[in-house]
């Protein structure tokens, strides 16, 4: 009784921020997700809170390697050159 | 722009153009990782240097079973590791810090400062690279075993169990790593945004 009374608490939004990273990644038990999704269809601010973790992930996401100076190519073309030549 | 399969088989053909590609692709994600576990930047240039010539040395023997990406990070891990470490590497469930700042709640644990707008401000930024200078700097920032997930899952885009090998962790503190990372990177989109408001 005192542990299903314990399920059914609603979550704080301290606590809901917690568990984002799980949610996201599926790892939250069956029961914890309901209590999450429960508590973000009424909590504006969670699920706005949600929504900027997963900009977060898909901005980091489009981060590109910068181009090699004409420099360092040269270097590396070197050192593939020198690599093979050894190969012989 | 060819996949790492193709690379690697252009590679072994004896293709330097595709050795050069492969650099073009992960030389800067390897040295911004490499200098994670290492003193300074002239060491972490080394290690990388001393990777790409295993990758070329080692790349008869790559069976493809885990995916190029992987065996290339797991080299230079393995590389960097030996090296030496630069600072204690303490276990990251030691270290409670809260994703949100806890003076933006109240008492009973509700948003007292809610989170600000700013996704549509954002929108685009990165890929316009407008943001992307800022944003590599907010990750070279976090701390180090923080960057080196980031990194690999959400820059990289690597799955948490190559993430998990890569970087010998257990998937909960792979978890713990990730959540304090981004947690943090989203406050920094929020402080951004905050300004041009």
């Amino acid at each position: 009784m005192r542990i299903f009374a314990f399920m059914n608490r609603d979550l704080a939004c301290r606590q809901a921020v917690e568990l984002v990273t799980d949610y996201l990644e599926g790892t939250l038990s069956r029961a914890a997700r309901r209590r999450f999704e429960a508590h973000l269809s009424g909590c504006p601010h969670c699920t706005e809170y949600l929504a900027q973790m997963r900009e977060t992930i898909k901005l980091t996401g489009q981060l590109t390697p910068e181009d090699l100076t004409p420099q360092m190519r040269a270097e590396f073309t070197d050192l593939y050159r020198r690599w093979r030549s050894e190969q012989q | 722009m060819d996949s790492d399969a193709e690379l690697v088989r252009r590679l072994r053909a004896g293709d330097e153009h595709a050795f050069t590609g492969l650099v073009e692709r992960y030389h800067q994600p390897m040295l911004q990782l490499a200098a994670s576990f290492v003193p300074n930047l002239a060491v972490a240039e080394e290690v990388v240097q001393d990777t790409w010539l295993a990758v070329l040395r080692g790349l008869d023997g790559f069976e493809g079973r885990s995916s190029l990406k992987t065996w290339l990070f797991r080299i230079l891990v393995n590389r960097a590791r030996t090296t030496g470490t630069k600072e204690q590497r303490s276990v990251p469930v030691a270290d409670p810090e809260p994703a949100v700042d806890p003076s933006r709640f109240d008492g009973s644990g509700g948003w007292a400062e809610p989170p600000e707008h700013w996704i549509e401000a954002a929108e685009g930024r990165v890929e316009a690279g407008k943001l992307a200078h800022r944003v590599r700097a907010w990750i070279d920032d976090l701390p180090a075993r923080q960057r080196e997930v980031v990194l690999l899952r959400d820059v990289e885009g690597m799955s948490s169990e190559d993430v998990c090998t890569v970087l010998s962790l257990t998937e909960g503190n792979q978890r713990v790593l990730l959540h304090r990372g981004r947690s943090r990177l989203r406050q920094l989109f929020e402080d951004e945004f905050r300004e041009v408001r």
